[in-house]
């Protein structure tokens, strides 16, 4: 029986270490991938990098100045479609649906929010390329900016429903009409909330690199005006690393530090903000 | 308007044709009518999204049927398109992904919501969340000049040694293909196994491990023979959400999976998948047919990840009642 028991409590010592043993390895897979990241990326790293355009194949040097502004000019056309239709629509979902509205619209950003990134780039294909007849930043950027609406939306909707019904309740007792009460009252009390959610989906977003492969496609120049090709660093990370080029390597290493820097850099600003700053107190 | 917290406008009372509380119930209308030509929008790019898959596939539907599925011919000069090794691929590669995922992440599970003090446990699932904010293109830049290597010089090679009597394991050691995809695969959907099931977990109630315990059984018992048990459902539904986001993931698979058509026994060969068919072959394809088998390719993933995203929510809503949707209504 004490043996038994002995044997019972080794088990339990054991798989619970186990489970911590899990657990660092998960965590390290971070550590490592920062580690690798920081020690290639940071010998590829230089000023070139953000002031040049690429040179010519077999030509070192050179830099992804374009894709860098390429990313910029995406994610801030994306955030035009995201952004209010997400911020709108969970608006209506928090103040002004009814249950049956609100659940296919829920179900449907859900859907949409599960659709595999390279299928919203065939349907952006499909809808601005193909008309079109070229490829283009808007293309892109409307892939991109399709993804960032599920995200806004639930995000909005979640910090809108937290906002205490006594402040609603205040305003409304004041004389102020619904529309007003929320756009004084309920929508400023969540405001720091939906604008770090915001943020989380433009970093979601900025990383993406399937939309974009034949949607934005890519461009070893700038891209005049929205209407052109433009180059984007999660393609160049991607056609530089499979390409066969040693130099090339270097660069997609550097241009992964900086996009993986900043991606992680809005994560952790984000998410501290979402956690120290109590944006709404929460019933 | 700068406002800040609280700041409710003066009500002043407005001269106008029409009475106040109209004017205003008219602006709550219009504002009403606006948010929701917003929200229906989403409703409506879904389902133009799907329409637009299904209209853009019907070529090749038509042609092939479903002979579609079960040919492995894939000529686009004779237009003769059966995608059988691409779904092969990417079915065994999210197999092998859920595989080495699934124990390592319930098992990180257990230690954050079970066993580490909240102090530890924060911090930790801070890092998970990080890890799945990583972009795929990194993953697939680390499986080009990491895991290739590794996986050639050292891990294919000892498996060969030890377990090269199972059709699994053999063949030449390529370092790109099903295995190594695998492999990357695993380390992207081990965050959102962890996330979901630590939250599942924790929602158990106290009681039942209290009672556990109190029966005599020892801390691995309460949590294994109780804790998880009573959570069963939801981490089924963690790994619903996993394989869907296996399926459908394409950059790091394009770049580790060597995108060769192939349907071998070996976990050693190299494969494709039909995200990274879609991905190499899209903007190269020339004729109708070509690009319209692509988006039927297209088409079977968002299926697949539809059908497995539903069941995930089903399952965490039947198990913490605060999945999407119906949890709120």
């Amino acid at each position: 029986m004490n043996a038994r028991l002995r044997w019972r409590k080794l088990v339990s010592g054991f798989m619970l270490t186990m489970t911590g043993v899990c657990a660092l390895v998960a965590v390290s897979v971070l550590f490592f991938i920062l580690g690798y990241l920081v020690y290639h990326g940071g010998n590829a790293i230089n000023w070139d990098f953000f002031t040049k355009l690429p040179t010519p194949v077999g030509e070192s040097g050179g830099g992804m100045a374009n894709a860098i502004v390429g990313s910029a000019k995406l994610l801030f056309l994306a955030s035009l479609l995201g952004v209010p239709i997400g911020f709108f629509g969970g608006i209506y979902l928090s103040e002004f649906s009814g249950s049956k509205v609100a659940f296919v619209v829920r179900y449907a950003a859900d859907l949409l929010n599960g659709v595999p990134s390279i299928v919203i780039g065939i349907f952006a294909y499909a809808l601005v390329v193909l008309p079109f007849k070229h490829f283009s930043t808007i293309a892109g950027a409307f892939g991109l900016g399709l993804m960032m609406i599920p995200i806004t939306l639930r995000s909005t909707e979640e910090f809108l429903k937290a906002v205490p019904r006594a402040l609603r309740e205040g305003s409304m007792a004041l004389g102020a009409s619904k529309w007003k009460t929320i756009m004084h009252v309920v929508v400023p009390a969540a405001y720091r909330g939906i604008m770090t959610a915001i943020l989380l989906a433009l970093a979601r977003v900025a990383g993406e690199t399937a939309p974009l492969l034949f949607t934005a496609f890519s461009n070893r120049y700038w891209s005049p005006g929205w209407n052109q090709p433009t180059a984007s660093l999660p393609v160049m990370i991607f056609t530089y690393a499979i390409s066969p080029y040693d130099d090339w390597h270097r660069q997609a290493w550097a241009a992964g530090l900086v996009l993986l820097g900043l991606i992680l850099m809005v994560n952790i600003i984000a998410r501290v903000i979402l956690s120290r700053g109590v944006a709404v107190p929460r019933s | 308007m700068a406002s800040s917290t609280i700041n409710v406008p003066n009500a002043s009372p407005v001269v106008g044709s029409r009475s106040f509380l109209s004017r205003l119930r008219n602006g709550d209308e219009i504002a009403r009518v606006i948010t929701f030509l917003f929200a229906a929008s989403v409703v409506l790019i879904t389902l133009l999204l799907i329409f637009e898959l299904w209209t853009g596939s019907a070529l090749p539907r038509h042609k092939f049927g479903l002979h579609f599925f079960f040919t492995k011919v894939w000529d686009p000069i004779a237009e003769q398109f059966g995608a059988l090794p691409f779904i092969y691929g990417t079915l065994i590669t999210a197999g092998v992904a859920l595989i080495l995922a699934v124990p390592l992440g319930i098992g990180a599970a257990i230690f954050l919501a079970e066993l580490a003090p909240q102090k530890l446990s924060d911090p930790l699932q801070f890092f998970i969340d990080l890890l799945a904010a990583v972009p795929s293109v990194i993953y697939g830049l680390l499986g080009v000049f990491i895991v290739i290597p590794i996986m050639r010089q050292f891990i294919q090679p000892a498996l060969k040694n030890s377990l090269g009597f199972l059709p699994l394991f053999q063949g030449p050691a390529y370092g790109v293909g099903f295995l190594t995809a695998g492999v990357v695969l695993a380390i992207m959907v081990i965050p959102y196994i962890i996330s979901v099931s630590r939250e599942v977990l924790m929602s158990v109630p106290r009681d039942q491990r209290e009672a556990a315990l109190a029966l005599g059984s020892t801390r691995w018992e309460s949590t294994w023979k109780v804790v998880v048990p009573f959570a069963k459902t939801g981490i089924m539904g963690s790994i619903f959400l996993a394989l869907a986001r296996a399926l459908g993931e394409t950059m790091a698979v394009t770049m580790v999976i060597g995108n060769t058509p192939t349907i071998s026994s070996s976990l050693f060969s190299p494969g494709y998948s039909i995200a990274a068919v879609i991905a190499n072959e899209f903007t190269e394809a020339t004729g109708d047919m070509y690009l319209q088998a692509l988006i039927e390719l297209g088409l079977v993933l968002f299926l697949l990840t539809f059908i497995l995203n539903g069941l995930a929510r089903l399952l965490m809503l039947l198990t913490t009642e605060r999945g999407s949707g119906m949890g709120q209504v």
